[in-house]
């Protein structure tokens, strides 16, 4: 696996979300790629020197969004990123983070076109990692 | 998970003259994974373990260990129980490889596989003298010795005190090596809140003799929220809050520590009126101080406590 995890201890986020998080924008970034495979839960506990069933607990949740698979025998996959929502949850979903973004930016100061190119620069930087749209659930 | 416990004590107590060092401790301590004992100096850690391994006689109240009572340990479950004092004894005139040689005669079950791992890793020199090794290399000696035998349950009474960070992390990751049989169980005390983090999936907070806390490390966590509130001016005045830690306020913005924070919890905040409330999520060393603070009220975290998202 050609993903450096990093944890902090002290952090207010949990291990298992540090690990998570850190999976999580490895794959929306590009870093890691569908198919790529996972260090097994067992590995990367002892990579990271943390307890194995808090890199379960990380899996399990990634599991569940549909971002990785554990196949039997052969070890964890980075899958096809499935959708998780309808569009109207999504829609539901997108909106307090938007405005959340939108909130600090202005207590940040920026202006409207500052933040607009950031958004721009950082949707070019993880381009091939979205999907077409559309409505269909689990495709 | 209906499987016997491993450690439980019921009503544990033990006085020193009219001083009580472990009050009223009952608790459990289930097969496989990794058990902290938490809680300040004094707090009754040491006694606690005494009092598991029979060195110590209770003062009322008992407990058994793989099934035992406490008070008639017979030597066979001795021979399953790995224990590592926080003095780590040995014959300063033995050299590193004789310690292992002498100790493996005492365990039908020595795994001198082990003891060499573990003398290794802490990069320990067999021919080395025990006089002549550092806090942290004993450490690491009696570590291997306690490990070798491979106890079925390992009790470690504060292993890190006084360990480097590396031989602390040493230590951590023999503990995680450990964990690869699910049947064997870690019980330790500390106060490295890091290394808690890292391995333990239960704690027990031990408060002034008395158990304050005996839950999944992340009951814990879910437990313990610290919620920042902002105002236009002052903030107002505290009314009571169910489950209040700690608070700290400062121009415009009241930070509020609560234990079991739920709905009811959240509506007594929002009573107040705050121009914007969001939840600032804190470290797990946060909320441990927070939780033996002396302002808050005592309360008690157990497994079936529900936190509320």
């Amino acid at each position: 696996m050609n993903l450096n995890i990093v944890i902090n201890t002290g952090s207010a986020t949990p291990i298992y979300k540090q690990i998570t998080d850190q999976v999580r924008l490895a794959v929306a970034t590009g870093k890691l790629a569908v198919g790529d495979q996972l260090s097994s839960v067992r590995a990367l506990a002892e990579e990271l020197v943390v307890n194995p069933n808090t890199v379960a607990r990380a899996y399990t949740d990634l599991a569940r969004e549909g971002l990785i698979e554990s196949r039997a025998g052969r070890g964890v996959f980075v899958t096809r990123k499935r959708k998780m929502f309808t569009r109207e949850e999504g829609r539901r979903r997108l909106e307090p983070l938007m405005d959340g973004l939108i909130g600090e930016a202005m207590v940040m100061d920026f202006t409207q076109e500052e933040l607009r190119a950031a958004f721009e620069k950082k949707l070019s930087q993880c381009q091939r990692n979205f999907g077409k749209g559309g409505n269909s659930i689990n495709e | 998970m209906n499987e016997q416990p491993v450690i439980r004590t019921q009503g544990l107590t033990r006085y020193f003259g009219a001083q009580p060092a472990v009050y009223e401790l009952s608790l459990e301590v289930p097969r496989g994974g990794v058990f902290a004992l938490l809680g300040r100096n004094g707090s009754g850690k040491t006694t606690t373990i005494r009092m598991l391994l029979g060195l110590l006689e209770p003062t009322r109240g008992g407990g058994s260990i793989l099934g035992y009572d406490i008070r008639s340990l017979p030597p066979e479950a001795r021979a399953r129980i790995g224990y590592l004092t926080e003095e780590h004894q040995l014959y300063g005139w033995m050299r590193v490889r004789e310690c292992g040689d002498f100790q493996s005669r005492f365990f039908p079950t020595w795994n001198d596989k082990i003891f060499r791992g573990v003398v290794g890793h802490f990069n320990l020199r067999p021919s080395a003298h025990v006089k002549s090794l550092s806090r942290g290399e004993r450490a690491g000696l009696c570590l291997a010795l306690t490990l070798a035998p491979e106890p079925e349950l390992l009790i470690l009474d504060d292993p890190a005190v006084g360990l480097d960070p590396v031989a602390r992390r040493a230590l951590v990751e023999s503990m995680i090596y450990l964990t690869r049989r699910s049947d064997r169980t870690i019980f330790f005390s500390t106060h490295q809140l890091p290394d808690v983090e890292r391995v333990a999936d239960h704690i027990a907070v031990l408060d002034r003799s008395v158990l304050r806390a005996c839950c999944p490390l992340e009951t814990f966590r879910n437990s313990v929220r610290q919620v920042r509130l902002r105002f236009p001016g002052t903030p107002p005045a505290l009314p009571k809050i169910p489950g209040l830690l700690q608070a700290f306020r400062s121009e415009g913005e009241l930070r509020v520590t609560c234990v079991h924070y739920n709905g009811a919890t959240e509506a007594a905040l929002r009573g107040l009126a705050p121009a914007q409330m969001e939840e600032a999520p804190i470290s797990l060393e946060d909320a441990f101080i927070s939780y033996l603070g002396d302002r808050g009220e005592k309360s008690f975290i157990l497994s079936e406590t529900e936190a509320q998202p």
